[in-house]
């Protein structure tokens, strides 16, 4: 019942709220060279549109790649040095929007509302005057200067692959040998839960390990998707999201008796959320409130930050280390709960 | 550590439906025993608690000295067990199967090839055949291999010859005999009724209840009536006639022949012959015959239901 | 048995899957009012076989008729006039023992005031008044393979199939249902029954013994226990099974 009639509904919800195109409180920083009214001018009309927040002002150039690494920032303002004075006097002054395009769709998105905001207010000061004020706004995209698409892909698909070959297949594996009878032979033989586990575990670590070797592989080779980090750091990450998927599977197939039930689990309650609530391929940050909440229980979420960062920023622990830590936290709870629920016995 | 068998008021329920109801039982070491029972008797859950994959409602048992909840690690490596349907990897090779198995217990097929070789040399010629493309009677076969390679003290059969071709279950109770030759204590669990003359001492299950233990020979010389096997040319008409006699007491078919007992003491066949053929009958045989065990359920379990 | 009327008529009955030959060659002829026994060991073709005459697949090639009916060309027709009941499935579990006679009533065209008549006096007959609006799932095994009969020939077709319906029953019940059997062959209902226990063969009025695929074997009991000089059905059966060339 609650399949046939919840699920639509539910469904429905998610991709309503989840698939929005519009931007929402955009986070930006400024680096104001000039401090002069027209600079104010120009930052309050984009505060006030409602797309933007100001977050932070910035006092030199060095400090815009490490405000974008954090994460939180997506968009950076740059006024040159005497703004004002070259926009009136000299007829041109230009700014520069610098935006983090690892998630190119919305960084175009950026730019566009940026230099629709500029271009009004460019119209309401030249109104009346002889000789057009231009502002002339440059961008910038950082960390995906072409804006390929695929950028955001690859690590979203990684995240996607590495839960459906660690977790699901898991999952299903041991909820056969409960239906096929042989998970019975097992349990009255000497071998202990934790071997049962990591015999039907194994292979699938060491696959789910090729995979992710392929997928960076083949993002880089073929799509030209930069492993601006640390390799090591990558592959690590990688792995602990294995384990932690892995875990899932596992914790899955104890509550599954047979692989139907296996199945049905491991889609909802990965798949879906994997692929609308991870920020994969729907941002986060345009999303609901509630929604966003929701998806911080979802590892996928914070194993793309993680991706995205060392792919493309080029960011080492310093900047993933939180993220780490949560997935960590993750995993160890999932063992352990695991664990605790397999039975030896057949009840 | 002789391998005995002691069950004491032993019983399971799965939620309303009570699977086995106190049931007290002694198995000797190095008997081979029959569950005989049909579907429902109670059979496959008396086995999943003595190999300690479920646990009882209440009552208690104990294998070769050491009991069922507490000290599962013990039974579980004295213990062969082979559940019904076999439970072999499909897409593993026979050899690999075995291979798996003897792993999983920690030993090596060349070590126990004593305890296997007269099944493993009737298997062998298809050991790199996948598990899953092997005919019934093989897997029967191979499973019993795998229940072996490590040498248990026990074994519970569950329904081992269900499904398989009839000459390959003949074959299968020979190996049994030579199996409990070398001392292990084997339970089989099995609805046929005429494989219990082939066991040393049975119980006859149904609906969860014991309804006999004894030696094939004493529950056949328990049987409290004299039997009567007759024959006749239309046997349904025949059925309904005994039936309608006034002194049947129980009318069954068994193949070409009807089982009769009668409600008296002594009994006249040639009165029943009279009867018999003015209702029409031709051709009538009437002999005295000694039960068989199914004679014998079916007489214990009608008084069961009676009683009940 | 009524030798004039064939119920089923089967010539030359082909079933391939690929390159294995499931059914080889099968010619045989059902008699109306026959119980007839369709015996083999597991592997020998019988289900294979079965469902073709209950329409359920194609045969390769050969002519097939059941109950009058071209299976190749009147296949959905011939579903409405026959009767089948397996040991795998029988009746709904969660439905009552009513409502189940009313679902499969009503699914071969019977009204409902047919239905409600007709229910009452297969309830009376079977004992099973006070069962009627107990879910089957509450039922004995027993009770259940008797109701699952009736429901099958409720609609009284030409020819019932019962595929092993006596597997795993209790030894009462089985010869209880086969007084259902017996009946319902007086009633004039072809019985096509498959099975494994031998001494239910006895009770047929002609068995068949398929061995790989062809029928190695097709006369009364008492005719085939002559011919292979056995003293019953078991051995004959096993007399037949050796010649098997699945003997591994």
């Amino acid at each position: 019942m609650l399949i046939l009639f919840g699920m639509p509904i539910v469904q429905l919800l998610l991709f309503g709220f989840v698939i929005t195109n519009d931007l929402k409180d955009v986070k930006m920083a400024v680096l104001d060279h000039s401090k002069d009214e027209y600079t104010s001018e120009i930052i309050n009309k984009i505060v006030s549109s409602g797309y933007f927040n100001l977050v932070e002002n910035l006092d030199n150039i060095t400090q815009v790649d490490e405000t974008f690494r954090k994460g939180e920032t997506k968009v950076v303002l740059v006024f040159e040095p005497d703004f004002g004075k070259k926009l009136i006097k000299g007829s041109q002054a230009s700014v520069q929007i610098l935006t983090d395009a690892s998630d190119p769709n919305m960084a175009n998105m950026e730019v566009n509302y940026l230099q629709g905001i500029l271009h009004n207010y460019n119209v309401e000061i030249n109104r009346g005057k002889q000789v057009p004020n231009q502002i002339i706004p440059q961008t910038r995209m950082y960390f995906n200067s072409k804006l390929e698409s695929v950028y955001m892909f690859v690590p979203g698909i990684m995240a996607t692959i590495l839960m459906l070959v660690s977790a699901m297949m898991t999952s299903i594996s041991i909820a056969r040998e409960k239906e096929l009878g042989t998970m019975e032979i097992l349990l009255v033989s000497p071998l202990r839960p934790l071997q049962i586990i990591l015999g039907k575990v194994t292979p699938y670590l060491i696959l789910s390990f090729i995979n992710a070797l392929v997928i960076v592989g083949v993002g880089y080779f073929v799509f030209g998707v930069p492993v601006l980090g640390s390799f090591a750091l990558l592959m690590t990450e990688s792995l602990l999201f294995i384990l932690l998927a892995l875990s899932l599977g596992i914790y899955i197939s104890t509550v599954s008796n047979s692989q139907q039930v296996a199945m049905m689990l491991s889609m909802f309650a990965l798949m879906l959320p994997t692929i609308l609530l991870s920020g994969f391929i729907f941002p986060l940050r345009n999303m609901p409130q509630p929604l966003q909440i929701i998806s911080n229980i979802i590892p996928p979420r914070w194993f793309i930050v993680i991706i995205k960062n060392i792919m493309l920023k080029g960011t080492g622990l310093e900047f993933v280390w939180k993220e780490t830590l949560i997935l960590i936290g993750m995993t160890a709870g999932l063992i352990g709960l695991s664990v605790k629920k397999f039975k030896i016995r057949l009840e | 550590m002789k391998s005995k068998i002691s069950i004491t008021n032993l019983s399971k329920s799965y939620g309303d439906v009570e699977a086995l109801k106190k049931i007290d039982l002694d198995i000797e070491p190095g008997e081979l025993f029959g569950l005989i029972g049909p579907d429902g008797a109670g059979k496959t859950s008396l086995f999943r608690l003595l190999a300690t994959l479920l646990l009882p409602n209440s009552g208690s048992a104990t294998l070769c000295g050491f009991d069922m909840v507490k000290e599962y690690k013990q039974i579980r490596n004295l213990l062969g067990y082979m559940p019904g349907k076999f439970s072999l990897y499909q897409d593993l090779s026979v050899l690999e199967n075995l291979n798996f198995f003897a792993t999983v217990f920690d030993t090596k097929i060349e070590d126990n090839m004593d305890m296997i070789r007269d099944i493993w040399l009737q298997i062998e010629p298809f050991k790199h055949r996948l598990a899953g493309k092997l005919s019934g009677g093989m897997k029967q076969k191979l499973a019993l291999c795998c229940a072996l390679i490590h040498q248990p003290k026990i074994l519970l059969l569950d329904e081992p010859t269900t499904g398989v071709d009839v000459v390959s279950r003949r074959e299968f109770w020979q190996m049994l005999k030579n199996l409990k030759a070398k001392g292990i204590t084997i339970i089989v669990a099995t609805p046929y009724m005429d494989e219990a003359n082939l066991c040393e001492r049975v119980a006859l299950m149904q609906n969860g209840e014991i309804l006999s233990i004894d030696t094939p020979d004493g529950i056949i010389s328990s049987f409290e009536k004299d039997l009567y096997a007759i024959q006749g040319q239309d046997i349904y008409q025949l059925l309904l006639d005994l039936r309608a006699y006034p002194f049947a007491n129980s009318v069954f078919p068994f193949g070409q022949n009807i089982h009769y007992t009668d409600k008296r003491g002594n009994v006249s066949t040639s009165e029943l012959k009279d009867y018999l053929m003015s209702k029409g009958q031709n051709r009538i045989e009437i002999k005295k015959i000694t039960a068989g065990i199914e004679d014998c359920f079916m007489a214990l379990s009608q008084q069961n239901n009676v009683q009940t | 048995m009524n030798t004039d009327k064939k119920v089923i008529s089967v010539r030359n009955l082909y079933k391939k899957f690929g390159a294995f030959t499931a059914n080889d060659d099968l010619s045989f002829d059902v008699y109306k009012g026959e119980i007839f026994g369709f015996l083999g060991a597991n592997g020998a073709g019988k289900t294979t076989a079965m469902k073709i005459l209950c329409g359920l697949s194609y045969p390769t090639s050969g002519e097939i008729m059941v109950a009058g009916l071209d299976v190749y060309k009147q296949r959905e027709e011939l579903k409405k006039n026959i009767g089948y009941m397996s040991q795998k499935f029988s009746l709904y579990e969660d439905l009552t023992v009513f409502e189940n006679i009313r679902f499969y009533a009503g699914i071969y065209g019977m009204s409902s005031k047919e239905i409600k008549a007709k229910a009452d006096e297969l309830l009376q007959k079977l004992g099973l008044v006070h069962a009627r609006n107990k879910r089957i799932g509450e039922l004995p095994l027993g009770w259940k393979q008797k109701l699952a009969f009736s429901v099958a020939i409720f609609h009284n077709p030409e020819i019932v199939f019962l595929d092993e319906p006596t597997g795993g029953v209790d030894p009462v019940t089985r010869r209880q249902f086969w007084d259902l059997i017996y009946e319902a062959s007086r009633d004039g209902i072809t019985v096509f029954v498959t099975t494994h226990y031998m001494d239910e063969a006895e009770y047929c009025d002609r068995i068949s013994i398929m061995v790989d695929g062809r029928i190695e074997a097709l006369d009364t009991p008492e005719k085939l226990k002559t011919q292979f000089k056995a003293k019953d059905m078991d051995e004959v059966f096993l007399l037949l099974a050796r010649k098997s060339n699945y003997q591994e």
